[in-house]
């Protein structure tokens, strides 16, 4: 069910400012990428473009093209609200919905969407999806209680079921760890291992020991300056880019000379 | 150091900062208190001053004394925060005084006057002893009711399109002109709606339903205010997780975000009530006053708390001490029935808002 991503050429705008130029990467099915780079190099810019999520900010826009599966995700008659049923998001920060308990915020994306859904149905997804998160053990007794009650890690990883309880094809994690403790921080790399069987992943961290530990592909971006923009400036297989970068600002950025 | 005279011996150095402060006993501030009391008693009964004179002068003098031991024995630091610490209570009590009294003054002139009769019976055929204020607490509870069955909607609907929808020229402008609103003086809301329903009516019409109207346009701007306020407390998360689940935006407004913000729109909208259901001068225009009781908001004059009392004490009756009885009677159960909203609204916010506790 997973899906392929394959962008070209891709400006980002935020208004009359270029954010993000000329991106050409790749993304396969099936595999976990993650993008690094400096603060404010149009990382996270670019991954909430891939579910369309960028055009919630006022004023923001995209040229070029992304193809899901060979489908333009930017063609006028794409919805983005079907996109981001099938491309789920998880972000830096954990966000459930304070008015909901842990069960009904892993069902969040059905029950806000009306969907029906039987109640052994209901409990089966909120249990596989909890598993899935690494924490059912941890909230099976207190599934009614409000899921604003649990621990930074544990939110990340309800709203990490929460993601993926909708079964999406893509999944988008947007600096997931970056609140985390190390503990916290295994057990949702654990996670990603494990979806990335069944799911098409793409992480953005500023952690590149996390991306170097998780991702198959690694891609960097850079920026030459303030107010310039951020640009792709190599990816490649994880190891590749890790050991022998092409770029010199890749290898300069990764053995930590700058950034 | 090579200079060092060869007595110092090389001891730990001692730790030269004073971590400990003199400080008065607690009891110092209660005792001054209690002697600036005496003293008063002593200057008012023997000395003969008056009351104003001997208050005003004993707070000087307890400020004075205070601050001035609390620098000879704290220093300046503690005297300046026990100089700012009494001049805020002085003005919390000086702000709590004109309530306590008001309080004092309508329960204590207004509970000899209510009885079951006085709940129970209209002002018709009543001139002196006797009447109540039935048709007046059926008629606040229908127009208000009616205003709030207007305002609610309009106002909600206004606020979640300024916060959740609204940019540019269109926003700016309704965020001005309920600002605007928020001004109007209540008489002018009052003429407003006569002039409205004399379009319609003709000269000289009466009806519940406009001074609903009048109190609509007062309470919407307060009812758009307040609910723009709570929504832009909403976290932008909030609404971003419900887009990444792939919610449509009008479900993300109706199942996330006014789900979240609902205390605080509910009672924002519960004060909005209890300010407007004391307004007099509006439904004096447009409600009129009556004697008798109307239960329909379309015909004719109704009456209404605030009207009552008005005209209770301008035509108290004969013999007249009743009529300000009955006026002084119906201001309490206005008050009450203000406080319990009040009280209604801060049972909402506790009950309906997020919990984080487990």
């Amino acid at each position: 069910m997973a899906k392929s991503i394959d962008v070209s050429d891709l400006d980002i705008y935020y208004g009359d400012f270029l954010a993000v130029e000329g991106v050409t990467i790749p993304i396969a099915a099936r595999s976990v990428t993650a993008f690094i780079g400096p603060s404010g190099c149009g990382k996270s810019t670019f991954l909430r473009s891939l579910n369309r999520m960028h055009e919630v900010i006022p004023g923001a826009r995209v040229e070029g093209k992304i193809l899901i599966d060979g489908a333009d995700l930017y063609d006028p008659d794409v919805d983005p609200v079907e996109v981001r049923r099938q491309i789920g998001m998880v972000f830096q920060r954990p966000n459930p919905f304070p008015t909901m308990s842990i069960a009904e915020n892993v069902l969040a994306g059905m029950r806000l969407n009306s969907r029906k859904l039987k109640k052994t149905e209901a409990s089966e997804i909120v249990e596989s999806s909890l598993r899935r998160a690494n924490l059912w053990n941890e909230v099976k007794d207190r599934l009614t209680k409000p899921g604003s009650s649990l621990s930074g890690g544990q939110q990340q990883r309800l709203c990490i079921a929460r993601a993926i309880a909708v079964q999406p094809q893509v999944l988008l994690m947007d600096e997931p760890c970056s609140a985390l403790d190390p503990i916290s921080t295994t057990a949702i790399e654990d996670l990603i291992h494990e979806l990335r069987e069944d799911y098409t992943i793409v992480i953005v961290t500023h952690n590149m020991q996390q991306a170097a530990r998780v991702s198959e592909t690694t891609a960097f971006f850079n920026l030459a300056g303030v107010g310039r923009p951020g640009h792709l400036i190599e990816y490649g297989p994880t190891t590749k880019i890790f050991t022998t970068p092409e770029n010199p600002a890749t290898e300069a950025y990764i053995s930590g000379r700058f950034g | 150091m090579a200079t060092q005279p060869p007595t110092s011996e090389p001891t730990t150095p001692k730790f030269t900062a004073r971590l400990h402060s003199p400080q008065l006993p607690r009891w110092v501030p209660w005792a001054l208190v209690a002697g600036a009391v005496a003293v008063g008693l002593a200057l008012h009964l023997m000395v003969g001053w008056g009351w104003a004179l001997t208050i005003v002068a004993c707070w000087l003098g307890y400020v004075v004394v205070l601050v001035a031991v609390s620098g000879r024995v704290e220093g300046r630091r503690k005297a300046k925060d026990r100089l700012a610490t009494s001049l805020v209570t002085t003005a919390f009590v000086l702000a709590l005084l004109p309530l306590g009294s008001l309080l004092w003054q309508v329960v204590s002139n207004g509970l000899p006057a209510i009885n079951s009769s006085f709940l129970n019976s209209s002002m018709r055929n009543v001139v002196g002893e006797g009447g109540g204020i039935f048709h007046a607490l059926w008629g606040t509870l229908i127009v208000t009711s009616l205003a709030a069955l207007m305002s609610i909607p309009i106002g909600l609907a206004t606020g979640i399109y300024l916060v959740e929808y609204g940019n540019g020229r269109m926003a700016r402008w309704i965020t001005f002109l309920v600002d605007v609103m928020t001004g109007i003086p209540s008489i002018v809301a009052g003429l407003f709606a006569y002039a409205l329903f004399v379009i319609f009516f003709g000269e000289g019409v009466r009806m519940g339903f406009g001074g609903a109207v009048a109190l609509s346009v007062l309470m919407i701007p307060l009812v758009v205010r307040s609910t723009e306020e709570m929504l832009k407390l909403v976290p932008n998360e909030l609404r971003e997780a419900s887009y990444a689940l792939g919610v449509p935006k009008w479900r993300t407004i109706v199942k996330v975000v006014l789900p979240t913000a609902i205390a605080g729109i509910i009672t924002g909208i519960t004060i909005a009530i209890a300010r407007v259901i004391g307004e007099t001068a509006p439904l004096l225009i447009i409600c009129g006053a009556t004697d008798s009781v109307n239960f329909n908001p379309f015909d004719g004059r109704m009456m209404t708390l605030p009207v009552y009392i008005y005209s209770q004490y301008k035509n108290p009756g004969f013999p007249p001490e009743f009529g300000i009885e009955r006026a002084w009677g119906a201001a309490l159960v206005l008050t009450v029935i203000v406080m319990a909203l009040n009280l209604v609204a801060r049972l909402i916010s506790y009950y309906f808002s997020p919990k984080t506790k487990a």
